[in-house]
């Protein structure tokens, strides 16, 4: 079964990005395909690459990037929550006049429609909201 | 056409299993997962009994172990992330209650 997952909750604040993680693994364990992962609102905060927890806890933004490069998966952060907040790629960076950019690897930065579409093709769409 | 309900907040703290319950219907299912699972400690439960049987309540034991909770409603099913994925294959649709 194609599956979608939307994340709405910033990492450490809520549970959403953490559980979406377990989630994901068991979709993807169980043989199932998982079309793309969209986050959204405060959910971008799953992809920056500066953040630095402790060593003994989750690092949730790796531990997407991780899950990515094993399994193929399509990132995607909403540029319009993105940008606002502060959560930036190279592009974005210039456009702006930004010192530095900020987006962790294997996520890229899209449009609303992106999840729209993941609607369309996908025969579940879970959300995990803050 | 059935759906899964997916409740992460304490019946205190959101409107969240109040308004799951007013939306659900015969055949449904209905999951707690994070905060959510605090609604399956014993003094909730009145909060259950109208429900039909046809309804199928369950909890992310995951999530209830993490928080120290045990005892729990024995009208919740207790299932781990892979029964959680299968819920959402069994069930047509899944919706998010926050």
């Amino acid at each position: 079964m194609k599956f979608s997952i939307v994340i709405t909750g910033a990492p450490y604040s809520s549970q959403a990005s953490a559980s979406a993680l377990q989630f994901s693994r068991s979709v993807l364990r169980l043989g199932h395909e998982i079309h793309r992962v969209f986050f959204y609102a405060d959910g971008v905060h799953s992809g920056t690459a500066l953040a630095a927890p402790p060593q003994d806890e989750t690092n949730i933004p790796a531990e997407w990037t991780t899950l990515a490069q094993e399994h193929q998966l399509d990132l995607v952060v909403c540029i319009a929550a993105a940008v606002r907040r502060g959560i930036l790629d190279e592009g974005e960076a210039r456009r702006y006049e930004k010192s530095g950019h900020n987006l962790a690897p294997d996520f890229t930065l899209s449009g609303l429609g992106q999840l729209v579409e993941a609607g369309i093709v996908s025969d579940r769409v879970v959300t995990f909201g803050a | 056409m059935t759906t899964l309900h997916l409740i992460n907040k304490t019946p205190s703290e959101s409107s969240a299993l109040r308004d799951s319950l007013s939306a659900i219907s015969d055949g449904d299912a209905l999951l707690l997962i994070e905060n959510g699972v605090y609604a399956a400690m014993p003094a909730y439960a009145e909060r259950f009994t109208r429900l039909p049987r046809t309804i199928q309540c369950y909890l992310l034991n995951n999530d209830a172990l993490a928080r120290g909770l045990n005892d729990l409603n024995p009208d919740f099913g207790a299932i781990d992330y892979d029964g959680f994925v299968e819920l959402s294959c069994r069930y047509n649709k899944v919706v998010s209650w926050f």
